[in-house]
């Protein structure tokens, strides 16, 4: 790590501490690789802040620290990509896509039971922290590859098309991914947080 | 006339890509009729605030 005269002043210890374990978090969700969660880490973390000059506060660094975190990530995405087939399909995604087809009746329209609920406010949630832990755990239930593509998408921030190319699958191919992991979420969160809401008639 | 799973995957689309005129419509008179559709919407559209403010409001950092 870097000496203590190069840091900041506004970054301690503690701060530092607690920096690297929301890091930690964010990087083991999508790489879901722990060795390979730290070393991007590290990376990034010895990587910002050996360049940190003049940051006007925490959330300045904490924002540029994400930053070559996710630059991290993205180039691990690009080497595991060379070696998996992201659109081979797993038996639990195709558990996930035979339990999306019981959301219907023969006619393609919900089930009673399966309509989606009203959920509310939810943005409500967003400020508890009991609610993100039921969304990292939905998040680390989704199949491996079905995950890569959504968190490329929703996390990175990538286009769908950039998403496709990086990982070397057609446009559809991506569509289903996507809607297979939006689908199996919303169902995560509705059964480990919205519950309480009434079926919707 | 479009039917609940096919609006699923519109509405998953519609998170990626603008959808045309001939997807839009049928679907905008598909959601005026059906709640479960408006929900699931609604759900999708959740989803990727809670992606994008995941770094920002998911902490343990501060206390």
């Amino acid at each position: 790590m870097g000496s203590e005269t190069t840091t900041p002043p506004t970054i301690d210890d503690a701060f530092l501490a607690g920096l690297r374990s929301d890091m930690l978090r964010f990087a083991q969700l999508q790489l879901r690789d722990a060795a390979a969660a730290e070393d991007a880490v590290q990376e990034a973390l010895v990587g910002a802040l050996s360049n940190a000059k003049g940051f006007a506060g925490r959330s300045e660094v904490k924002t540029w620290v994400f930053t070559i975190l996710r630059n991290k990530i993205v180039d691990h995405i690009r080497l595991q990509s060379r070696t998996t087939n992201v659109s081979s399909l797993s038996p639990e995604e195709a558990s996930l896509d035979e339990a999306f087809d019981t959301l219907f009746q023969d006619n393609r329209h919900w089930t009673s039971q399966s309509r989606p609920r009203d959920w509310g406010s939810p943005e409500a949630a967003l400020r508890q922290q009991d609610f993100w832990h039921v969304f990292e755990a939905c998040l680390t239930h989704l199949p491996d590859n079905t995950a890569r593509v959504f968190m490329m998408r929703e996390f990175l921030e990538f286009e769908t098309p950039e998403v496709c190319k990086e990982l070397g699958i057609t446009v559809s191919n991506c569509n289903v991914i996507l809607h297979r992991a939006r689908n199996a979420l919303r169902r995560c969160l509705e059964r480990g947080w919205f519950a309480a809401g009434e079926p919707a008639c | 006339m479009l039917r609940c799973k096919e609006v699923t995957h519109l509405l998953s689309e519609a998170q990626d890509r603008e959808l045309s005129i001939t997807e839009k419509l049928p679907l905008r008179m598909h959601l005026l009729i059906c709640q479960g559709c408006r929900n699931f919407k609604q759900q999708m559209t959740f989803l990727r605030g809670a992606c994008r403010s995941y770094t920002s409001e998911r902490k343990d950092t501060e206390k």
